[in-house]
């Protein structure tokens, strides 16, 4: 009976919170609209949100490649099969950990981001002063941010599969001698416009989902120090969460 | 100078999480007159000048600006009440990825068609008023409190509001900021006949330049009248206030039980855990 409650208290909670949740995202969308008029703001936060992050994305997307090129090599190897390594490589990068853990960087590096920023402008009252000079907050700080982040992770992604790419072609071809034209024609034959898709469905995905946590928790943060710390934290938390669970359901639905 | 009331506070009465704020605050502040709303920290001022901007609204009562119930005003009206209005922040607000010009053109980038001459222009103007013209290419963070102070004036009068709201305006500054700061709100009621609401509990300066007073305490308007009335005042609220005693009716302390039980409770509570 007990456990009973507290699971209610909990749905319920998790619903409300939902709600909230998709009620901030329908008043921002109606901003959003307006905002495209001005590209310029969100011009400058895919460069926030998109450019700042470039290096940890080419470093992650570099040393992947290499990790799988090794693994890869290793495991085909065994089969005779080292020859596959450009389409495993490439699989793997474009269907699974391209858009995974772009999406997981870019909730680190991006996403705290953008939550500490629009906190600390809570926190500032500049938010508040914004609505005094009669200019909402929604479209003017927050609605770009969003579409700055959602415009972005799929372009990372793109950086992070080619350079992933590169780093198994270094390691494969330049390392352990599997042939160049190997190498790139099993790549062109065996991965289809549907893997693509599938990376492409994925980055759009994770980067909504990224970038509303990010800029919600940042719009909704406590006024105060521990309040955008916390804030930050739950961003991270959530989107990690949120970017594994759906990846699963993604993949079982590209299946 | 007329008698037309700009904003009207009836009986608001205000409570967050059960406390109360406000248990029947009415004040009014009358066109192109400074009004001085002081008293105590943690009376409620700011939340008062929350109410008059419908960032919040009251239980019960009615807030009327510019002759509109607030608590009536959809968003749309709400903004366009604001667009009347300018407001200096405590801490200045300013946007802090812009620097001191756009800071304070962005009211009119947002709400004008101005040409981008023209705005250099106001915004010129704007801050040669207050001082620093010479400042416009420093970020905020670049400015000290009270530079920071007179750049958010310069933004919050670049619309030529109607009324113009000062929440502590001269918390932190040094001797020549608050006489700059005095100075420009006395110059821009006196020349603009822009109406002004200063929340502040510096008794001294308000006095200077206020039209008429009122005095917050317990979630009320306890006095209320020009500044040497208010300063003529027996009774003992407002001698307490306006002499800065510590002892009277509003009292020093938060409430807590008394020092000496508390320190006895505490030495009981050491021993008998050491006998134990």
């Amino acid at each position: 009976m007990t456990v009973a409650v507290v699971g209610d208290g909990l749905v319920l909670r998790t619903l409300a919170h939902v709600g909230r949740i998709a009620i901030f995202f329908a008043e921002m969308v109606v901003q959003c609209g307006r905002v495209l008029a001005r590209p310029n703001l969100v011009i400058n936060q895919i460069f926030n949100a998109g450019g700042r992050s470039l290096v940890i994305i080419m470093l992650s997307g570099l040393f992947t490649g290499m990790v799988l090129a090794l693994l890869g090599f290793n495991l085909l190897q065994r089969f005779g099969s080292e020859d596959a390594l450009g389409f495993a490589a490439a699989l793997a990068l474009l269907k699974e950990l391209g858009p995974v853990l772009t999406g997981l960087l870019f909730a680190g590096r991006a996403g705290t981001a953008l939550t500490s920023e629009i906190g600390l402008m809570r926190a500032t009252d500049q938010l508040t002063a914004m609505q005094m000079m009669a200019v909402d907050p929604l479209r003017y700080v927050v609605a770009p941010r969003f579409l700055g982040g959602l415009i972005s992770m799929p372009l990372l992604t793109g950086v992070y599969d080619v350079v992933g790419l590169f780093g198994a072609h270094l390691v494969g071809v330049q390392m352990l001698r599997v042939d160049n034209g190997s190498f790139w024609s099993q790549m062109q034959s065996a991965v289809s416009l549907h893997d693509v898709k599938e990376g492409i469905v994925k980055s759009v995905v994770f980067g909504f989902i990224c970038s509303l946590i990010a800029v919600y928790e940042g719009y909704h943060s406590e006024p105060t120090a521990e309040g955008v710390g916390l804030a930050t934290t739950r961003t991270v938390v959530a989107s990690s969460v949120l970017i594994l669970l759906l990846d699963y359901m993604l993949t079982a639905a590209f299946i | 100078m007329t008698d037309e009331i700009i904003v009207d506070v009836r009986d608001a009465h205000y409570a967050v999480r059960g406390r109360t704020i406000f248990s029947g605050m009415s004040l009014q502040a009358m066109k192109g007159q400074i009004t001085a709303v002081m008293g105590p920290s943690g009376t409620g001022k700011t939340t008062l000048l929350r109410l008059i901007t419908a960032q919040i609204y009251a239980d019960s009562g009615e807030v009327i600006v510019f002759g509109e119930n607030v608590a009536k005003l959809n968003s749309h009206q709400v903004f366009a009440m604001r667009k009347r209005t300018g407001m200096l922040f405590q801490d200045s607000a300013l946007l802090s990825d812009m620097d001191v010009f756009e800071n304070v053109a962005f009211p009119l980038r947002e709400h004008t068609d101005l040409s981008e001459s023209l705005i250099r222009n106001l915004v010129l103007t704007k801050l040669n008023a207050v001082g620093l013209r010479g400042a416009a290419e420093l970020m905020p963070e670049e400015l000290s409190g009270g530079m920071a102070r007179r750049v958010a004036l310069a933004r919050a009068v670049v619309m030529d509001p109607e009324l113009l709201i000062y929440d502590e305006p001269f918390v932190g500054l040094d001797p020549i900021a608050l006489g700059v700061i005095l100075r420009l709100i006395q110059q821009l009621n006196q020349v603009l006949g822009i109406t002004s609401i200063i929340v502040s509990h510096d008794v001294n300066e308000l006095s200077s330049i206020a039209h008429r007073s009122y005095l917050m305490a317990a979630g009320t308007i306890v006095a209320a009248g020009t500044p040497k009335e208010l300063a003529g005042s027996h009774s003992p609220i407002v001698r307490q206030f306006m002499s800065g005693d510590p002892d009277g009716p509003s009292p020093f302390h938060y409430p807590a039980p008394d020092l000496t039980q508390q320190f006895l409770a505490q030495a009981g509570a050491v021993q008998s855990g050491g006998g134990a």
